[in-house]
């Protein structure tokens, strides 16, 4: 299990292990899921309730589906944790956490300057995503 | 012309600084080539066979005459003086040190320009109509929707890590200039029976090894909707399209694999649910960029008399200008194809004596072409001679406007990591070859690509030529009959291919055919469409 170098929420953490998706919908009692680039997140809409903790994994940092699990999530409600883990790089953090992720668990931990740096690299954003900043359109008509 | 406002600029302005700070990493042995790779490919840096190659975006082909001139005096500043100009409108510098790099990003960032995006598995830059705002027939000037979808687009969180990369292009007449249908998405400005306009969109076109006609999958989407429309597109190919083999990655192959129908019924399932999420822009700021497109002052009363006395000007006025919707105004056409030389190429010194006529002639405007020429968008008829004899002076007025000397080709083995065989030397030989008889042959648009990523537009050329590998030796396969305008379609291989010689020889037959077959007013094209391959192969393999 790789550590979570960043968590952006105040709760506790959960303590239990992520199921995978497909045996998320049978495990009535389970409250953390991982899901893999080729799952569907829509399939974990029904149970949101009681979903404390959802690790999206990028096995290779290229793999792009994570950042549509993760909105798609996000748009449909969901509060809890939704954790980054695999190949997360100083690169990508800054465009997961505008899709709605909070916590960060990276194979190989980021450098804390450069992450630091990334987070705070664009001061605004073009487009509005489930991160609660504005669009500049947004500030232009304001 | 689109004018940054401080949020568009701190937006280059960051990305410089991003930028620089990556190379400094890479420089000072931080970073791995490996860990660098995607960083600087986003930044449109490549790494090709003699040097670093760096590709700077021109959204929509448009620029300004300080624009223009920022980019010759990068030629000369970090090249070798040269700048080439490309099939997406955009201009490439092959010769470039990576140590530089970021200064050259700060100055295109002083002149409102950026390298954002014109690489990696993105949405690269938006491509459109060469002569927006100024073409007789169109609807509205469709510029002012790419831009929307260009600040959409840029840096978009969900969609920077694509299964491959992501060409959009909008258009807004039926003369469909920018090779829409061959693009990831083409949008269409059109207007509904009840009088409104709106979007029509055409998905999974494409070229490459697997070419394909996009499919109209909704053809009339409100204005109030259509980038939500477009994140919905997206959507689904971000989830669903193929990642387990690079060939078969492009939305091309998932809508074709899933079927238009069913491409269709899950975006409008997912734009369905888009619009609950409150993700389009106000219709205030479509207004807001619209308000910065709107027509330069153009006099009225001019006369549309030409003076044609000098010879030489006659045939460039015939060749190279296009109506313009203004009366005494003309679209000037500026070729980047004299004969024998490097399509697309120009030197430091050409482009800025383009951005001073721009500056002059033409209210301050330029356009890239995707036929890698330039184009002076609003010229007076009355100013014609004038600006011909500056660019008569300056190797600029070859009156080859889509004739066979007016090629359009890749940067192929002579540059290009992935070619494997050169499409310079071909272009130039066939160039010197036909140029005696380009105007006795009218019409005919020639494309050649190095490999089979068709760069270089082969599938769309009335002649198309594709370089191939063949046991270790360079070999060109000849296409006929492609076309990437409202009549798009694509080329059919004629037979075996041919040696270096062999190819310059097959397309001389191939025209000599064509002019011993044409009827009356006919262009190649429509010539080859009358009469199939079956002459043209006789002529060539006898």
């Amino acid at each position: 299990m790789v550590d979570v170098q960043y968590r952006f929420r105040s709760d506790e953490p959960v303590a239990d292990p992520a199921v995978t998706v497909d045996s998320f919908g049978e495990q009535t009692n389970a409250a953390a899921v991982r899901i893999e680039p080729g799952d569907d997140a829509r399939d974990l809409l029904p149970f949101l309730d009681r979903l404390q903790l959802v690790e999206v994994n990028f096995p290779v940092f290229g793999d792009g589906r994570g950042y549509s699990a993760a909105r798609i999530l996000r748009e449909a409600g969901y509060q809890g944790e939704l954790r980054a883990v695999g190949d997360v790089l100083v690169d990508q953090i800054a465009y997961m956490r505008r899709c709605g992720f909070d916590a960060f668990a990276p194979d190989v931990p980021l450098e804390p300057a450069d992450a630091e740096a990334a987070w705070n690299r664009y001061g605004d954003v073009y487009q509005p995503t489930v991160d609660g900043r504005s669009a500049i359109w947004a500030k232009r008509h304001g | 012309m689109y004018k940054y406002d401080q949020y568009d600029q701190a937006m280059v302005d960051a990305r410089v600084e991003e930028f620089r700070d990556q190379v400094r990493r890479r420089l000072e042995g931080h970073l791995s080539e490996e860990a660098f790779r995607p960083l600087r490919l986003m930044n449109g840096l490549y790494l090709q066979l003699h040097a670093y190659m760096l590709r700077v975006a021109i959204p929509y082909g448009t620029l300004s005459g300080a624009q223009m001139r920022m980019l010759g005096h990068i030629a000369d500043k970090y090249d070798r003086g040269y700048g080439h100009f490309t099939t997406r409108q955009n201009i490439q510098y092959n010769w470039i040190k990576l140590e530089e790099a970021p200064d050259i990003l700060a100055d295109l960032a002083s002149v409102e320009m950026h390298a954002i995006q014109t690489s990696g598995n993105c949405i690269r830059n938006t491509t459109s109509d060469q002569y927006a705002g100024a073409a007789a027939d169109e609807l509205v000037d469709p510029r002012p929707y790419a831009e929307l979808i260009r600040q959409w687009s840029t840096f978009h969180p969900e969609f920077s890590f694509l299964p491959r990369k992501f060409k959009m292009a909008v258009i807004a007449s039926d003369t469909d200039r920018a090779a829409m249908r061959l693009h990831d998405i083409g949008i269409q400005i059109v207007r509904n029976a009840a009088g409104d306009l709106g979007a029509a969109f055409y998905v999974g076109g494409g070229m490459g090894r697997t070419p394909m006609i996009a499919p109209c999958i909704n053809s009339f989407v409100p204005l109030d909707q259509f980038i939500t429309y477009a994140e919905a597109c997206l959507r689904v190919y971000n989830r669903h399209g193929r990642r387990d083999n690079k060939y078969k990655a492009r939305i091309k192959i998932l809508v074709h694999e899933l079927g238009k129908d069913e491409y269709t019924r899950q975006v409008e399932a997912e734009f369905a649910h888009l619009l609950t999420q409150n993700i389009e822009p106000p219709t205030a700021e479509l207004e807001r960029i619209k308000a910065q497109f709107v027509d330069p002052p153009f006099e009225t009363g001019l006369s549309d008399e030409i003076d044609r006395s000098d010879p030489d000007f006659a045939l460039w006025v015939d060749n190279n200008t296009v109506a313009h919707k203004a009366p005494g105004y003309a679209v000037a056409v500026i070729s980047l194809k004299p004969v024998g030389a490097i399509p697309g190429d120009a030197s430091g010194d050409q482009i800025r004596v383009m951005a001073d006529l721009a500056e002059r002639y033409s209210f301050d405007e330029l356009r890239v072409t995707h036929a890698q020429n330039i184009v002076l968008p609003h010229v007076r008829k009355a100013d014609l001679y004038a600006l011909w004899q500056v660019l008569d002076a300056n190797g600029l007025a070859t009156a080859n406007l889509d004739q066979i000397g007016d090629i359009i080709a890749c940067p192929g083995l002579d540059y290009c990591t992935l070619a494997n065989a050169r499409s310079i030397p071909i272009a130039q030989k066939i160039s010197e070859r036909m140029a005696a008889r380009e105007q006795e042959i009218g019409e005919l648009k020639l494309k050649i690509s190095g490999c089979i990523n068709a760069c270089g537009h082969h599938h769309a050329g009335h002649i198309g030529i594709l370089g191939v590998d063949r046991k270790g030796i360079e070999n060109y396969q000849l296409l006929l009959g492609g076309s990437e305008g409202a009549d798009c379609s694509l080329g059919t291989i004629t037979g075996p291919g041919f040696d270096e010689s062999g190819i310059v020889d097959a397309v001389e037959r191939v025209t000599n055919r064509y002019l011993s077959e044409r009827q009356q007013g006919e262009r190649f094209l429509d010539t080859y469409r009358r009469i199939g391959m079956a002459p043209f192969k006789e002529a060539i393999y006898g």
